[in-house]
C-alpha cells in the first residue's frame, strides 16, 4: 500500500480564485441593472459582446501559449475584465470599438506579460485608456439617461448602433462631469435647472449608478472578497480633494464632494478598480496609500486636467507606483522592533 | 484562585479556523495498547545532538534503563521503555519529514515489563534546583509538544534564574490532536504537581494555564485541579490556529513579544506543553524516565480512534492495528496535526517523543491538492499570516529565487504554520516554497563561506610561499656577497692584474660552448643545404629559424656563463688550476667569438638571400633521431659527472685535501670523455 507524500498544510480552506472572480461578476450585476434602466439595452450588449471577445482572445493567446484552455479560462479573470471595460464605456459603443478594447486588454494588459496575476497595470483601465486616447469621439459619447428628455434606446436600437454602425447622435448627451467642466458662464443652480441631465445630487442615473457600483462595493467587503483599505483611501482622498478645492457653487465651480463622489466612475473604481490585487499595492497599509493616490489624480485629473473623468489614467499611474508603495509599506514583522523599508540590500 | 478570568487575553493577528476534528478522538479514555513484538529507539528523537549508546547488541536490559546517553549541552538520553534485549543498532525508518532512515536501537520485549530500581526525590521542597535540572536531564525529558527541545536546557539557562512567568502550554491548536486536552482531562493531579515543582525551581511570578475555549472539559477539570493553588491561573483562549505556538501563546497571554534574535527566556518567561510537564512529574516524583508518552490516534480510516499511551519506539503499524485501521481506505499517514504534520511514507515507523499524533486518513480525507493557480495578490495570505509576514510577496521573491528580497521580507521569521497556504484561493502550496528558499539560502550561504575560507586559505599559501621564496632569494644575495667580499681580499692579496681578465672568461664552460658551436655548425649546415621552397615572410625576417636557434644557443651559453660564476672563486684557488683553466677560457672565448660571428652572419644573411625558412627547420627537426637523443642524453650525463668533479675538487681545495691530485685526475677524465662524446657527435 503506497503511501501518499504530500507537503503540509494538509487542510485547504474551501476559498477559490474562481470563486472570487465569480463573486466579482455578482456584485457587478446590480450596477448593470441600473445602468440597462438609464442608457438602455447597449449596456447589456456592451457586457455579453465584450465576454466572448475576451473569452475568445484568452483562448487564443494560451493556444498560442500551449496552456490548457478549460482550467484557464474557468478561473474567470477574462470576464471580469470584459464586464470592468464594458461598464465602462458608453453603452451602444460600436462593437469594433468594444472589439479593440477586449482584445487589447486581455492579449497585451494580461496575457503577453505572463497570464492571470502577473499583469503590472489594471487590464480593463488600460484598455481604456487605449481607447479613450485613440477614440476620443466615440468614448465620449454618453446615451443621455432616462428622464433627461430622451427615451432610451431600445434592444433594436441597441444593435443597430453596435452591430449596424447606425449613429447614436439622437440619443447622446454631454455626461455631468463634462457639464461642470464645460461650464463657464452658469452657477451650479443655473446649470442644474439649465441642463436636463442634472438632477439631485449629481446627475440623472449617475447617482444610481454610483450607488449600485457602491452597493455592489459593499457585497464584496462582507463577503471578504476585497479588503477596505484601497476603496477607502480612494473615496477618502477623493472627498478630501473636492472639499479642499470647492471653490462654490458659482461659475467656476469644481464641483462639490458629493458631486464628485457620486460621479463618473468613482464608485466603480473605489471598490473594483483601485480593489485590483494584482495591479495595486498589496499590504493594507500600500492599499491605503494606493487607493489615496488614485483618489487624488483622479480629482487633479477631473478638475484640471484634459479629461472629463480620471480614473482609469490615476489607476494606471498609481500601477506604476505600486511597487514602490510595496517596498515601504511592510508590515512590521513580529519580534522586530521596526518594520523593514525600501529595497533589499544585496549582500 | 482564578474562578474568575480578569485576565486580558491578547489577540495575535492572522490566524485561521480549520475544522478541529478533534471530537473523533476524545470519545474514549486513554488505553493502554498491548505490549509491540518490538521497540524501535532512534538515537535522535530531539532537537540536537544525537544520543549515544551505551548498550551492546544482546544485552539484557531493565525498564527504564539507560540505553543511550546524552552527547553535548543540546541533547537527551534514551531509555527502555520495556524489559527485554537489545537485538540490534539499525537504521530504520523513523517518522522524520524527510524520510530518510536513521540509527536506532531495536529492543525485543521480554513480556516481563520489569523495572529497573528508581530513586524518586522524597522531597523536592529540600531538594537543589540544580539537582532537579539533572535530574529532568537524565529522564530524557523534550518538548512533548512537537519541538522536542530538551527540557532541562531551557531551565539551566542563567536567565532562568528570572523568570517572571511560567506558561503552560494546553492551548493545541491543531486540528484531530487531543492528546493534550485527554491529558488535562485524566492527569490534571500529576500535571499541578508537576508545575509546582517548576514552581519550587524557577519561582516564577504567575503561572499561566493557556486552553482553547474548545476543551471545555479539560479546562473545568483544570480550574478544579488549581483551586486553592497560588500563583497559578489557568486561561480560557480563543480557538484560533495557531495559538498553540509558543509565542503566540505567550502573546494570547501576556501581550509580549520575543524579540526575533531572542528566545522566551530572554523575557523573564518558559513555555512547558501539558505533557512535558507531567513527564516532569514523573522523573521527580517517582523517579521514572521518559519512555512513553500520550499520542492521538485519529483519521478516517480508523475504526477505534482514540488516544493512547504508547511506549517510545513503539512501530506505527502495532498502534493503528490497535485503532482498528481499515487497510482499504487508508491512504495518508500524518505524523502531528494537518497543519503542520508531515507525511509518512511507512507504518513502519515508531512512536518517538514528539510524535503527538498519527492521522491515517483516506483520500476523502486528504485528497491530492489541486494544480495551484496563479497568485493573484489578494492578500488573504497576509492577513492569516500570524507575525504578519507578506506571504504572497516571500511567495513570489522564492519563484524568482530573489534571496535579498526574501531575507528583507523576513522570510527566517516564518514559523511555516500553514495559515496562508491554508486561506490561499490559488491553492498554492506556500509553505513548500518558503522551505525550499529557507533550504536554498542556507546552501547558498554555507557554500559561499566555504569558498570565502578556501580563498582566504589560498591567499594564505600564497603569502607563505612569497614569503619563503623572498627568504630564499635574500639568502642567496648574502651569500653572493659574501662570496665576492672574500674574493676581493683574495685578489687584492695576488695581484695579479690578468686574473680578471681571466674571471669573466672563465665562466663559460668551454664544453657547454663546444656543444652549442656544434649545434650552431649543425644548423648552418642544415640552413646551407636546404635551398628555400619560398621568401621569408617580409613581415619577420629578422626571425629565420636558424637565427632563432643561434640566439637561444647564445642566451644559453650567457645563461651559462652565469651559473659558472658561483663556482668561480673555488676555482680560482689552485694556481695550477688556474692556468689550466686559463687555457679553456680562451678556448671557451674564442669558441664563443665563432658562436657570435657565427649568428651575425645568419643575421645579416637573410637582407642579401632568404637562406633560412620555416621549411628547412621542418627538414631539421626529424633529422633528430633517436641516437642523436640518445648522444645528448649522454652528453648530459657527462657533463653533470663533470660538473660534480669540479665541485668535489673545489671543496677539496679549499679544505687543502690530500685528495685532491686523485680527484683532480678524475675530472680531467671526465673532462676528456665529455670532449670524446661532444666530438663524436659533431662526427655523427
Amino acid at each position: 500500500m503506497a503511501l501518499i507524500r504530500q507537503t503540509s498544510p494538509h487542510a485547504s480552506g474551501k476559498n477559490h480564485t474562481n470563486h472570487i472572480m465569480r463573486m466579482v461578476i455578482v456584485a457587478l450585476v446590480p450596477a448593470l441593472f441600473v445602468q440597462m434602466w438609464f442608457f438602455g439595452w447597449g449596456a447589456l450588449v456592451n457586457v455579453l459582446w465584450c465576454s466572448v471577445v475576451a473569452l475568445g482572445a484568452e483562448a487564443f493567446v494560451l493556444t498560442l501559449r500551449k496552456r490548457p484552455l478549460a482550467f484557464y479560462l474557468k478561473d474567470g479573470s477574462a470576464l471580469v475584465t470584459a464586464w470592468l471595460l464594458a461598464m465602462a464605456i458608453p453603452p451602444g459603443s460600436p462593437w469594433w470599438l468594444t472589439f479593440v478594447g477586449v482584445s487589447f486588454a486581455i492579449i497585451f494588459g494580461k496575457q503577453l506579460y505572463g497570464g492571470m496575476g502577473q499583469n503590472p497595470f489594471n487590464p480593463a483601465m488600460l484598455a481604456y485608456v487605449l481607447l479613450l486616447i485613440s477614440f476620443p469621439v466615440e468614448m465620449t459619447s454618453w446615451l443621455a439617461p432616462q428622464g433627461a428628455g430622451v427615451d432610451p434606446m431600445g434592444l433594436t436600437d441597441s444593435l443597430q448602433a453596435i452591430f449596424a454602425g447606425h449613429s447614436i447622435d439622437g440619443w447622446t448627451m454631454a455626461t455631468p462631469l463634462d457639464v461642470v467642466r464645460e461650464n463657464k458662464s452658469l452657477t451650479m443652480a443655473e446649470l442644474w435647472t439649465e441642463k436636463p441631465q442634472l438632477d439631485g445630487l449629481t446627475g440623472i442615473g449617475w447617482v444610481w449608478v454610483n450607488l449600485a457600483f457602491l452597493a455592489g462595493g459593499l457585497f464584496l467587503l462582507k463577503q471578504k472578497i476585497i479588503s477596505w483599505h484601497a476603496p477607502v483611501g480612494m473615496l477618502a482622498a477623493l472627498g478630501v480633494m473636492s472639499l479642499l478645492f470647492w471653490n462654490g457653487t458659482g461659475s467656476g465651480s469644481h464641483g462639490s464632494p458629493i458631486f464628485h463622489l457620486l460621479s463618473g466612475a468613482a464608485m466603480m473604481g473605489a471598490f473594483f478598480i483601485v480593489t485590483d490585487p494584482v495591479s495595486g499595492a498589496t499590504s493594507n497599509k500600500g492599499r491605503l496609500i494606493f487607493g489615496a493616490g488614485v483618489g487624488i489624480l483622479t480629482y487633479i485629473i477631473r478638475v484640471w486636467g484634459g479629461y472629463p473623468d480620471g480614473v482609469a489614467f490615476a489607476t494606471l499611474l498609481m500601477n506604476m507606483a505600486a511597487p514602490a508603495i510595496d517596498y515601504w509599506t511592510q508590515p512590521r514583522t513580529y519580534g522586530h522592533r521596526k518594520p523593514k523599508r525600501g529595497m533589499a540590500k544585496s549582500e | 484562585m482564578s474562578a474568575i478570568p480578569l485576565r486580558t487575553i491578547h489577540d495575535f493577528p492572522g490566524g485561521v479556523h480549520p475544522q478541529e476534528n478533534k471530537e473523533q478522538s476524545t470519545r474514549t479514555p486513554i488505553a493502554i495498547p498491548p505490549l509491540p513484538a518490538r521497540l524501535v529507539l532512534p538515537l535522535n528523537q530531539h532537537s540536537g545532538a544525537p544520543a549515544q549508546p551505551v548498550v551492546s547488541a544482546g544485552e539484557h536490559v531493565l525498564k527504564g534503563q539507560l540505553l543511550a546517553k546524552a552527547t553535548g549541552f543540546v541533547s537527551a538520553p534514551v531509555h527502555a521503555p520495556t524489559s527485554g534485549t537489545i537485538s540490534s543498532l539499525e537504521m530504520h525508518p523513523v517518522p522524520h519529514w524527510s524520510g530518510l532512515e536513521e540509527s536506532c536501537l531495536i529492543l525485543l520485549p521480554d513480556g516481563k515489563d520489569e523495572w529497573c530500581s528508581l530513586s524518586p526525590i522524597e522531597d523536592y521542597r529540600t531538594a537543589e534546583r540544580e539537582e532537579l535540572v539533572e535530574r529532568i536531564h537524565d529522564a530524557g525529558i523534550v518538548g512533548l509538544g512537537g519541538a522536542g527541545f530538551p527540557a532541562a536546557v531551557k531551565m539551566s539557562s542563567r536567565k532562568a534564574s528570572k523568570i517572571h512567568t511560567l506558561v503552560v502550554n494546553g492551548a493545541e491548536c491543531e486540528p484531530y490532536i487531543t492528546a493534550d486536552d485527554m491529558l488535562m482531562r485524566e492527569r490534571a493531579a500529576q500535571l499541578v504537581s508537576g508545575i509546582e515543582i517548576l514552581q519550587h525551581m524557577l519561582a516564577p511570578e504567575q503561572v499561566l494555564i493557556g486552553i482553547e475555549d474548545n476543551k471545555p472539559e479539560a479546562i473545568a477539570t483544570m480550574e478544579k485541579a488549581c483551586a486553592g493553588k497560588a500563583g497559578i491561573e489557568v486561561c480560557t483562549v480563543p480557538t484560533k490556529y495557531p495559538s498553540g505556538d509558543a509565542q503566540r501563546l505567550i502573546w494570547l497571554l501576556t501581550g509580549k513579544e520575543v524579540p526575533n534574535d531572542s528566545r522566551s527566556v530572554d523575557i523573564g518567561i518558559l513555555c512547558y506543553n501539558v505533557g512535558t510537564i507531567v513527564a516532569v512529574h514523573d522523573a521527580i516524583v517517582h523517579g521514572k524516565p521518559l519512555i512513553s508518552r500520550i499520542t492521538t490516534l485519529t483519521g478516517s480510516a480508523l475504526s477505534r480512534p482514540g488516544n493512547v499511551e504508547a511506549l517510545i519506539g513503539t512501530p506505527a503499524e502495532h498502534l493503528l492495528v490497535f485503532a482498528g485501521i481499515d487497510n482499504d481506505t487508508f491512504h495518508t499517514l500524518i505524523q502531528g496535526g494537518p497543519m503542520m504534520g508531515h507525511t509518512l511514507d511507512t507504518t513502519a515507523v515508531p512512536v518517538i517523543k514528539t510524535s503527538n499524533c498519527f492521522i491515517a486518513g483516506t483520500a476523502q480525507e486528504f485528497p491530492a491538492a489541486p494544480p495551484a493557480q496563479a497568485c493573484i495578490r489578494c492578500g488573504l495570505c497576509a492577513d492569516a499570516c500570524p507575525i504578519e509576514l507578506l506571504p504572497q510577496q516571500l511567495h513570489w521573491y522564492a519563484k524568482s529565487q530573489n534571496h535579498d528580497q526574501l531575507q528583507h521580507h523576513n522570510l527566517f521569521d516564518c514559523i511555516e504554520c500553514g495559515a496562508c497556504a491554508y486561506v490561499c484561493p490559488s491553492a498554492i502550496p506556500l509553505v513548500q516554497y518558503y522551505r525550499a528558499a529557507k533550504d536554498e539560502i542556507r546552501t547558498h550561504k554555507a557554500r559561499t563561506e566555504k569558498s570565502e575560507r578556501s580563498r582566504v586559505r589560498f591567499e594564505q599559501r600564497q603569502a607563505r610561499l612569497e614569503a619563503a621564496a623572498a627568504e630564499k632569494e635574500a639568502r642567496r644575495k648574502a651569500n653572493a656577497e659574501k662570496a665576492r667580499k672574500l674574493k676581493e681580499a683574495k685578489a687584492a692579496a695576488a695581484t695579479a692584474p690578468e686574473k680578471s681578465e681571466a674571471k669573466a672568461e672563465a665562466e663559460a664552460d668551454p664544453i657547454q660552448a663546444a656543444i652549442q658551436r656544434a649545434k650552431a655548425k649543425k644548423a648552418a649546415r642544415a640552413a646551407g643545404t636546404d635551398s628555400p621552397a619560398k621568401p621569408a615572410k617580409p613581415a619577420r625576417p629578422q626571425l629565420s629559424p636558424k637565427q632563432k636557434e643561434l640566439k637561444i644557443q647564445l642566451s644559453m651559453a650567457k645563461a651559462q656563463l652565469k651559473k659558472s660564476e658561483r663556482a668561480l672563486p673555488q676555482m680560482e684557488e689552485g694556481s695550477p688550476e688556474a692556468n689550466k683553466l686559463k687555457d679553456d677560457i680562451a678556448l671557451v672565448q674564442k669558441q664563443l667569438e665563432q658562436l657570435q660571428t657565427e649568428f651575425d652572419a645568419a643575421s645579416s644573411a637573410p637582407a642579401e638571400a632568404p637562406a633560412a625558412t620555416e621549411k628547412p627547420v621542418k627538414a631539421k627537426k626529424p633529422a633528430l633521431s633517436d641516437d642523436e637523443k640518445k648522444r645528448k642524453i649522454e652528453l648530459a650525463m657527462k657533463k653533470a659527472a663533470l660538473k660534480k668533479a669540479e665541485r668535489a675538487l673545489a671543496v677539496a681545495e679549499e679544505a687543502g685535501s690530500d685528495q685532491v691530485d686523485t680527484l683532480r685526475q678524475a675530472r680531467d677524465e671526465k673532462r676528456q670523455a665529455l670532449a670524446d662524446a661532444e666530438n663524436t657527435g659533431v662526427q655523427a
